[in-house]
């Protein structure tokens, strides 16, 4: 009974979903809008859960690990700093002690990291440009110019190269692409299936 | 002397003559604000577009109309048609709204409209259902001049139960259901499936036991979807296997995540495979752990866990954003085995270029099935193949349709080819 339930529930669930898709009736989308208003509400309910575990694997890194106090006090000066500047009403508007943690601390801490991606994606390029064998050298060179449009070169160079990169990015590249769209699309329906079917049952924590 | 009463003349024929004249010529000229006020309506120069029929828009929830009418005979003069929209037929010309526009030459336009406010206040261009709305049309030209009004025309919105124009996502589906259904059944009647190597899967194994042999734990990030997204759910099955692994070889394994409801489930997932190996007493609840649900400051705490922890090998399984390379390339630098999957396109490049193996797309999916080799996983990864020769065979069929022009009103097409196709053997 405990194995059955669950997945009798997934079943039914799935199943109403998979026909709301098709009937664009009032009704039809009162229970889709119902349905994922559940979604919001027990993501609501288990954020405790999840800020419970973060309080708890900190206190417990920072009390067992000296090396990781500093961090684990950074962490819960950072929570409680946010969470106490952001309890007074009108705290979310501009200018208050609140918006000012966010927009100073945080947002250019975020940027910063999002910016270091300038420089992973150059090492990453390095590694899978390196020639070793004949598809990689194919990459290199198709690579190498598709970045050549970029660079102002002179005539009839210029044109043919964009004629040459329009024909890589719509043809071979769109190619490819539609192939792993295709397969990503037949392999969600079918994993949707084996999940509905009650075959599929990993993510229950079963095998 | 001479000068000033020369000046003052000028000054007298000015007011007695000119500037009266100038005032007359002000006045009669329409100011800048005359010519918007309604007051003023455009100049009717152009023959009314005609026959205007309404009806129900197919397909929707009850909020839309589809307006049909035959073109003003002045079509080519025009700029294009107003549609306009009341409550009823004998409505006001104030209770009127403009609903939308039409380019000269169309025949047809859809109006659409939920919201039955705006800024508090009611919408007279919402479409309610159940209840008729009237239309009528009218045709304008560039110099603001218009024709005369069609005919009003009414229609009932309401609400569709079944989308039509969906009917071949229908059929893809059944028969996609059907082949996984008949595969299910032949591999449960004993029929043998071959399912070709995945070298990301094969590697799984492996890169758990050099976690082992180094004595250092094992990675495995979610990704930064949600606990409902598929290439998530498919994450929990590749996570369960590797859980079990490291149960039994002993390993530690951490898995930080981005969702409550995902830690849940992970934390579910990892405890039961623990049971399954036999070892419930190794499992640690604080091994699956909530970092943050915002992206960023989730990347940096992993990437500081990677650094810190020198974790020996790292999974990469689900929704994967920015942070794809920012992770990837962290463990690249910590020295990390590293094996990735997602079905997010813009980020496979990334994780082909940064991490050891990728399992690309729809392999994600299929990892269940290679992983546990159950024949009742495996048919619908047959059914999948079977699908993809149809639509392999489709495509074939449309490059030699579009390089003979082959169309269904040319029936002589085929003999075209044909006669080609033989002239050339």
């Amino acid at each position: 009974m405990k194995r059955q339930i669950p997945i009798a529930l997934v079943f039914v669930a799935g199943l109403l979903l998979v026909i709301q898709f098709f009937v664009p009736h009032p009704a039809s989308e009162f229970f889709f809008t119902f349905a994922t208003d559940w979604i919001i509400v027990i993501g609501i309910l288990a954020l405790p859960i999840g800020i419970f575990s973060l309080l708890r694997n900190t206190y417990m890194k920072g009390r067992s690990d000296s090396k990781e106090r500093i961090y684990s006090i950074a962490t819960f000066a950072g929570f409680f700093l946010m969470v106490v500047s952001g309890l007074p009403s009108g705290s979310r508007e501009a200018g208050s002690l609140h918006m000012k943690f966010f927009q100073n601390l945080l947002v250019p801490a975020q940027a910063t990291l999002f910016s270091m991606l300038a420089f992973y994606i150059a090492s990453a390029a390095y590694r899978a440009f390196r020639m070793r064998t004949l598809l990689a050298g194919v990459l290199l060179i198709t690579a190498f110019v598709v970045m050549l449009r970029l660079i102002p070169l002179p005539e009839p160079l210029s044109t043919w190269n964009s004629e040459l990169v329009r024909w890589i990015l719509a043809v071979p590249n769109m190619a490819a692409k539609r192939a792993i769209i295709i397969g990503v699309a037949l392999g969600a329906i079918t994993y949707s299936m084996k999940i509905l079917l009650g075959i599929e049952t990993a993510y229950m924590g079963r095998d | 002397m001479r000068a000033f009463r020369i000046l003052g003349l000028w000054f007298g024929l000015f007011a007695l003559l000119i500037a009266p004249a100038i005032q007359a010529a002000e006045t009669s000229r329409p100011s800048p604000a005359d010519s918007l006020s309604p007051a003023a309506p455009p100049a009717e120069r152009w023959r009314p577009p005609t026959a205007l029929s309404a009806e129900d828009q197919p397909n929707d929830n009850g909020h839309g109309i589809v307006l049909d009418w035959s073109l003003s005979a002045d079509d080519a003069q025009l700029l294009s048609y107003e549609i306009w929209m009341a409550r009823s037929a004998a409505a006001p010309e104030s209770a009127w709204a403009l609903a939308g526009f039409a380019l000269r030459g169309s025949r047809t336009y859809s109006h659409q409209n939920e919201e039955a406010s705006l800024k508090g206040k009611p919408n007279p261009i919402f479409v309610p259902r159940g209840t008729p709305t009237f239309f009528r049309v009218r045709g304008m030209a560039d110099d603001g001049s218009i024709s005369g009004w069609s005919d009003v025309a009414s229609a009932t919105a309401r609400g569709n139960w079944f989308h039509k124009g969906r009917i071949n996502v229908l059929l893809a589906c059944l028969g996609l259901a059907g082949a996984t259904l008949y595969f299910i059944r032949a591999a449960r009647g004993g029929r043998k499936l071959y399912i070709r190597p995945i070298p990301g899967i094969s590697a799984v194994d492996e890169a758990i036991g050099r976690a082992t042999e180094m004595g250092r734990p094992i990675l495995f990030v979610l990704g930064t979807g949600t606990a409902g997204d598929i290439a998530t759910i498919a994450g929990y099955t590749v996570l369960s296997r590797v859980a079990r692994k490291t149960a039994e070889y002993q390993t530690s394994l951490l898995v930080p995540v981005n969702e409550p409801v995902m830690m849940a489930m992970a934390q579910e997932t990892v405890s039961q495979a623990y049971k399954q190996a036999g070892r419930p007493d190794l499992y640690r609840p604080e091994s699956v752990f909530y970092i943050s649900a915002m992206q960023f400051p989730y990347v940096a705490a992993v990437n500081g866990l990677m650094m810190r922890e020198k974790t020996a090998t790292n999974f990469y399984m689900g929704v994967f954003h920015a942070e794809s390379l920012l992770l990837a390339e962290a463990g690249s630098v910590s020295g990390s085995i590293q094996i990735s999957g997602t079905d997010q396109l813009s980020q496979i490049p990334f994780f082909v270029a940064a991490t050891d193996y990728t399992l690309i797309g729809e392999e994600l999916y299929a990892a269940s099935a290679y992983l546990s080799q159950e024949p009742v996983l495996m048919g619908p990864l047959k059914a999948q193949d079977l699908i993809k020769v149809v639509i392999m065979a489709i495509l074939v069929l449309g490059v030699i349709a579009l390089t003979f022009s082959l169309t269904a009103s040319d029936p002589a097409g085929i003999a075209r080819i044909v006669s080609a196709v033989v002239h050339a053997v």
